[in-house]
């Protein structure tokens, strides 16, 4: 019996180590005075000096950072409105339609969304930069606002919108001052889902990227492709720190909702 | 009145549709026709069906198979372990967080743990094995696939094993099945939808992956993704990129129809 209970925790803790392990690993050996991940030498904070040093990667850094808060906000308004035009079709053909649509991109392996714009930006003559890499991930961030918001609006009840419109609310009175504020804890989890989505990204962005415009996942590519330097460990310990700030966020805006549904699903 | 408000819903989201789902399908399909030259041609659909391409397919798919294999046999337990913890909603959050640190530094991460002089052979040699070359072979390519889709894998296990009501394990239990019959015709066929939304989640992505080819596998296994990538990126051929995608979209097609639908919610 004792037996029975040890297993299960040893098990869990193992999975647990294996998972966090290589984050902790880069963390540590990025306090490394030796410049390898394999030597630990002595302790030192030059990596993180050098780090905030480089204009260049700080400028990646926000870039990175505008193209999630903008492709967020844009794909929220566009994924409400989805969301609400699936919640009000009345043939039930057209509902299931437009959520297959809606769900092609989100199945869609990252390779062929990121093909197929660049197909598309070339063919509507758009400079690949800033633009094409901001419309690709509005793109891809509306589908999962969408499957955010819908099950809010299929929860609520009409009588609600009815007795707004006895009384004589206008459409954009019942949609501001009854629809919205009733949704806004799927809007929040759906623009948090964008914006993660975003900053996750890089399979997209590497392909409709150009100009010499890039985001964070496509410099660490480009970085680690050359081997390894301890700038990205620096990099990667601040920016785990920041997850773990979003996440926290995100466990308190959601913690209304009793499941946990839609942590992203894409790489 | 009515259709109006809702016409007025539909048209921003229906030109997203309209732009980024539709027309980006039919202009890889568009592209599949045309070589290299810009003529018409089925040339392409020629070359897929050569010794070189199918080879690859084959690969691609064994590879995503493996992974999706380890992946569901780490998971499944893990999942089932999970949802027995006391605060089982705070240690799933704990499973999932590494999945939103950056995919290619944990990518990074395992280039020092796996290198020549990293944690990997150091325990090796202290184990007494000695060091070997882990890097850039199947094994560390399929152990960092597994470890980037496993949080994937085990969310939708998780949500089916959590919704499973107890009192049929009771029943079982009652009726005189052993825990193990228990678990054979209890508790795995009623999380079924579960473990095929998590094969999903991670086949379709597998099949696809191309920056760990490149960082982890060093070029050795070529997956779809990978010859995608090259087509478009570095050899410019877009109408060979394009015939590639086409396939690997109706393999997408297939895998979705054979798991069934997903059910909405398990994202």
């Amino acid at each position: 019996m004792k037996n029975n209970r040890k297993w299960p925790a040893v098990y869990l803790a193992l999975i647990f180590i294996i998972l966090y392990a290589p984050i902790f690993y880069l963390i540590f050996y990025s306090f490394n005075s030796g410049g390898t991940m394999y030597q630990f030498e002595g302790f030192t904070l030059d990596w993180y000096r050098e780090l905030f040093a480089d204009t260049r990667l700080l400028i990646i850094v926000l870039n990175t950072v505008i193209i999630a808060l903008l492709s967020a906000a844009i794909s929220t308004i566009i994924g409400v409105a989805g969301a609400l035009a699936i919640a009000y079709a009345r043939k039930r053909r057209v509902k299931n339609t437009l959520l297959s649509l809606n769900n092609v991109l989100i199945v869609s392996p990252d390779v062929i969304i990121g093909a197929s714009f660049l197909i598309l930006f070339t063919m509507i003559g758009l400079k690949l930069g800033f633009v094409s890499v901001l419309l690709a991930h509005i793109a891809f961030s509306v589908p999962i606002v969408v499957l955010m918001v819908l099950p809010k609006i299929e929860e609520m009840n009409t009588s609600m919108i009815y007795a707004a419109m006895d009384l004589g609310a206008s459409r954009l009175d019942v949609l501001t001052k009854v629809i919205l504020p009733y949704i806004t804890p799927g809007i929040f989890a759906g623009f948090f889902m964008a914006l993660t989505y975003s900053l996750d990204d890089f399979a997209v962005t590497f392909f409709v990227t150009g100009n010499g415009f890039t985001t964070l996942s496509v410099e660490i590519y480009s970085l680690a492709r050359r081997g390894v330097s301890l700038n990205i460990n620096a990099l990667s310990a601040l920016l785990f720190l920041f997850t773990i700030i979003l996440v926290t966020g995100y466990y308190f805006i959601t913690k209304r909702n009793e499941k946990p549904n839609g942590m992203g699903v894409r790489q | 009145m009515r259709t109006n408000s809702r016409n007025f819903y539909l048209i921003p989201y229906v030109l997203w549709i309209a732009l980024f789902v539709v027309t980006p399908l039919l202009l890889v399909l568009y592209y599949s026709f045309f070589d290299i030259e810009g003529h018409f041609t089925f040339e392409n659909y020629r070359k897929f069906f050569t010794p070189v391409y199918l080879k690859m397919t084959l690969s691609s798919f064994w590879y995503a198979f493996l992974i999706t294999l380890f992946s569901l046999l780490i998971a499944y337990p893990t999942a089932y372990l999970l949802t027995k913890t006391k605060h089982k909603q705070l240690w799933l959050l704990l499973i999932i967080l590494p999945s939103w640190i950056n995919l290619l530094l944990k990518a990074y991460a395992f280039l020092g743990i796996f290198g020549t002089y990293g944690a990997a052979n150091s325990f090796l040699e202290a184990m007494g094995i000695g060091g070997r070359q882990i890097l850039f072979t199947d094994f560390s390519f399929i152990f960092v696939s597994v470890y980037i889709f496993l949080p994937f894998m085990i969310l939708p296990i998780f949500n089916s094993l959590d919704e499973l009501n107890p009192t049929l394990l009771d029943a079982s239990n009652d009726l005189g099945g052993s825990s193990w019959v228990t678990f054979k015709r209890v508790i795995f066929p009623l999380t079924l939808d579960g473990v095929k939304a998590g094969c999903q989640i991670v086949f379709i992505p597998a099949l696809s992956l191309f920056m760990l080819t490149r960082l982890i596998a060093g070029n050795r296994v070529i997956t779809l993704g990978t010859a995608i990538e090259q087509h478009f990126l570095v050899t410019q051929d877009w109408g060979m990129g394009s015939t590639i995608a086409v396939f690997l979209i109706i393999a997408m097609v297939l895998i979705m129809v054979l798991t069934g639908r997903r059910k909405r919610g398990i994202l």
